[in-house]
């Protein structure tokens, strides 16, 4: 059954179709064609569709669009800035060179965006710990926690 | 796409049992975290779906005036973990539901889902079980309370009725006050992963912190659904802490247990599993505790 509803994407208020039986990562990228939302798994395992809900991050297979009815959804590109400028974690990314297939970057862009936002230090094993929702297979994961290391670090210096 | 027929929203609990007793087959949603998961295997291929997921009145954490403590059956992992009350006085609780799944899961997934699923291989289900939780629930014909011993029928199954909402998970004053725990999840990785065996230990120590004034023992994955044990419970009561009681809980645990073989583990690794998770958490509850550990 399709059903109206409004949801909040990357700041702009959208109101869509949906079938009651979509999950957002489908509706994200077949609707809305927000592509960064990668399709992996689709039982929770690999975090490549993670995605914040109202700041949260979920996986976004395992979630309904019509739970969605209200709420604001944060996905890559809803990162960049007015000009197409990058954020300051997708530029730490880019710089300790994070990224080699590409696909799990995203998802994992999104849950440091989560972490970055709590505000709080994290030493590297809780860094892992906060990561384990993801799975990458091609860089072993070093890269990855030295960009979300460096980014949170940078974060709080600002903050001090 | 999900292989489900219709998905009804339900805006409160008494509107989720009014359309759960219109339709006989319906399956109630909350975090999606198992349900979802069954659907696209095909285990519900076809099904209505009743979903509590935004029923706010079966979310947060409070204390009651008598000092119970009262968990919303909705309460995501992560908001159980991060909550003030539950580090403060159930802290053996935030502990093991940090070790659901993995962050996104824990976001998503609920307390009261990890109950209702009935599996043995819940990480809240042994602690809850160490802490004599009381589950209330709503059905038509009004509220009931039953404790959490009573609620598992079998692997994977529950006491609760179609029409039926676990709505409260609640643990009672003298059941914390007081108390300290541990609990042990053994799997081959340390996320994104279920449980081999689970082992909780809760407490209470005299105020010299010499003797055991009560001793809880609870188990995942060593019998169909989680279990206490009882027997060794009973006979460690009102001891002196010492080097012996340590080989007693871990021998009296083994008694029983009745723990099987599965892809995941054979029935002799998870004995020798039972022997040892209880030594460790009985070792780091008493410290919890302030005692002195003495393995």
């Amino acid at each position: 059954m399709l059903r109206i509803i409004k949801i909040v994407v990357n700041g702009k208020e959208i109101e869509t179709a949906i079938d009651e039986r979509e999950a957002l990562v489908d509706t994200l990228r077949n609707r809305l064609h927000l592509t960064s939302v990668k399709k992996g798994c689709e039982v929770g395992e690999c975090g490549a569709c993670t995605v914040l809900v109202d700041g949260t991050a979920i996986d976004s297979c395992m979630y309904l669009t019509v739970w969605a009815e209200g709420k604001h959804i944060t996905t890559v590109e809803g990162l960049k800035g007015p000009n197409g400028e990058l954020s300051a974690i997708q530029q730490a990314f880019v710089d300790e060179a994070a990224v080699q297939c590409g696909f799990c970057t995203p998802g994992l862009i999104m849950t440091a965006v989560e972490i970055v936002g709590t505000g709080k230090k994290y030493s590297r094993e809780e860094l892992r710990r906060l990561i384990s929702g993801h799975l990458c297979r091609c860089t072993g994961y070093e890269n990855i926690l030295n960009a979300v290391e460096k980014v949170v670090d940078g974060k709080n210096q600002i903050q001090e | 796409m999900y292989d489900f027929n219709s998905c009804y929203l339900a805006k409160s609990v008494d509107d989720a049992i009014r359309a759960l007793e219109a339709n006989p087959a319906a399956v109630v949603i909350s975090g999606g975290t198992d349900v979802l998961i069954k659907v696209r295997e095909g285990k519900l291929a076809g099904c209505d779906l009743v979903s509590i997921h935004d029923v706010e009145a079966l979310k947060g954490i409070q204390r009651e005036e008598n000092h119970s403590i009262v968990i919303g059956s909705a309460s995501t992992f992560s908001q159980v973990v991060n909550d003030s009350i539950i580090q403060k006085h159930l802290p053996m609780l935030g502990e093991a539901a940090d070790q659901v799944g993995g962050p996104q899961i824990r976001n998503m997934g609920t307390i009261g889902g990890n109950i209702c699923n009935g599996v043995t291989s819940a990480d809240c289900g042994a602690p809850l079980l160490a802490m004599n939780a009381v589950l209330e629930t709503e059905c038509k014909e009004g509220k009931r309370q039953l404790p959490i011993g009573e609620w598992y029928a079998g692997p994977g199954v529950t006491v609760r009725k179609h029409g039926e909402i676990l709505t409260k998970i609640r643990i009672a004053e003298k059941d914390y006050r007081g108390y300290t725990g541990h609990y042990i999840k053994y799997g081959k990785r340390e996320a994104m992963e279920i449980a081999t065996l689970g082992c909780a230990v809760w407490l209470k120590l005299s105020e010299d912190k010499r003797r055991l004034e009560d001793i809880r023992l609870a188990f995942a994955v060593a019998a169909p659904t989680p279990i206490r044990c009882r027997k060794i419970e009973e006979q460690l009561k009102g001891r002196e802490l010492s080097p012996n009681l340590y080989e007693m809980i871990g021998k009296g645990a083994l008694e029983e247990v009745s723990p099987r073989s599965s892809w995941r583990a054979s029935k002799e690794f998870r004995l020798h599993l039972v022997e040892e998770l209880a030594k460790r958490a009985f070792g780091q509850a008493v410290l919890n505790g302030g005692g002195v550990d003495l393995a």
